[in-house]
């Protein structure tokens, strides 16, 4: 029994140790976002498309889909539009742009240079709904089920193999769910 | 002489004023109100600039934050209900010191735990006069004693040779 206490010191710092090995690998630079499992905050926003008339969350699909956070400034963005272009085309899954913190005319310019994934894209210029979403800068991407409950959420660019790594997988999760 | 220390040192400080500090024009009714701005703004953490609060963070979200907690001051909220405003929106991550909770217990009281912990073994340390190792376990039968004793003094034994099992005395 005595020896045993002995060996406490050892397995202190092997438990230590352990967890902070795994802290090296942690990503500190994504939060793990407070709204998984919670509805999509509401809005009533403008939209590029639909002049003046403002958007809420009627105007938003019946099925999942996901809600990308973009600006015209946000080089990342341009990075994985071909992406949701692709996605778009083949009629993988509607996806709804925030356009965060731009400028309308920029926005529209970008979309008409580099091809508009979006079904609808909602206008946040100040940021506020960027606040409501938990949004710390473009892009990140949200999966949202049919009944308007956020499902998943991506920070960062999305390249090909975060695609069909994590997308992919979580679009099937959540309508497997919905089913 | 004296003017020109006076202007020197006035320019050193006003050098020092803009340091660490985002300027923001809101005004306040109350002082009050405004030194509240300053606390909250010094105790959450910005979510973008992960090292920095929001005061002292020059990103785009940290700015609409204080504008956000500017408003909320505005209206009435407590410290409390913005705090709550923060949390649902960015998480635990926001805060600097953690909420007690089942997750952060061990952050809390973990440090307690490991000072106990040196107590305990300190104390049992100290009472057995300085050896950790049993003090009741040396003690060696009259056959044994004769064979350390042998091992000690034989001069021609080299080092190697005393690789037997049993040479819990040998100083090799």
């Amino acid at each position: 029994m005595k020896n045993m206490i002995l060996y406490l010191p050892v397995l202190g710092f092997l438990v230590l140790g352990g967890m902070m090995w795994r802290g090296l690998y942690l990503d500190s630079r994504t939060l793990p976002s407070a709204l998984i499992d919670r509805p999509l905050p509401e809005f009533e926003l403008r939209s590029l498309e639909l002049g003046d008339r403002l958007v809420t969350r009627q105007d938003l699909p019946n099925e999942p889909f996901i809600l990308n956070i973009w600006g015209s400034y946000c080089l990342p963005c341009l990075q994985e539009n071909p992406i949701f272009m692709a996605a778009m085309e083949n009629k993988i899954i509607p996806i709804v742009g925030v356009n965060y913190k731009d400028r309308d005319d920029a926005a529209r310019e970008w979309l008409d240079d580099n091809g508009n994934p979006f079904t609808l894209n909602i206008i946040d210029d100040t940021g506020r709904y960027g606040i409501d979403l938990g949004v710390y800068g473009a892009p990140e991407t949200f999966i949202v089920d049919a009944s308007g409950v956020i499902r998943f959420k991506h920070i960062g660019v999305i390249d090909y193999r975060i695609w069909d790594d994590e997308i992919m997988p979580a679009i099937a999760a959540v309508r497997a769910e919905g089913s | 002489m004296k003017i020109v220390s006076a202007l020197v040192l006035s320019l050193v400080f006003l050098w020092a004023l803009p340091v660490n500090a985002q300027v923001d024009v809101y005004e306040f009714e109350t002082v009050e109100q405004e030194q509240r701005f300053r606390q909250l703004s010094n105790d959450f953490r910005c979510p973008m600039c992960q090292n920095a609060n929001l005061t002292g963070s020059p990103g785009g979200v940290a700015a609409d934050l204080r504008r956000e907690i500017y408003r909320m001051i505005m209206e009435g909220q407590t410290d409390r209900q913005i705090e709550e405003f923060m949390l649902a929106r960015y998480g635990d991550f926001v805060l600097y010191k953690p909420r007690l909770t089942l997750q952060t217990i061990f952050l809390w009281f973990g440090p307690l735990l490991f000072l106990i912990a040196g107590v305990w073994f300190l104390v049992g340390f100290v009472r057995n006069g300085g050896d950790a190792s049993d003090k009741k376990s040396v003690t060696l039968s009259s056959e044994e004693l004769a064979r350390l004793s042998r091992l000690l003094h034989d001069k021609s034994i080299k080092p190697s040779d005393a690789d037997s099992p049993k040479r819990s005395g040998g100083k090799a």
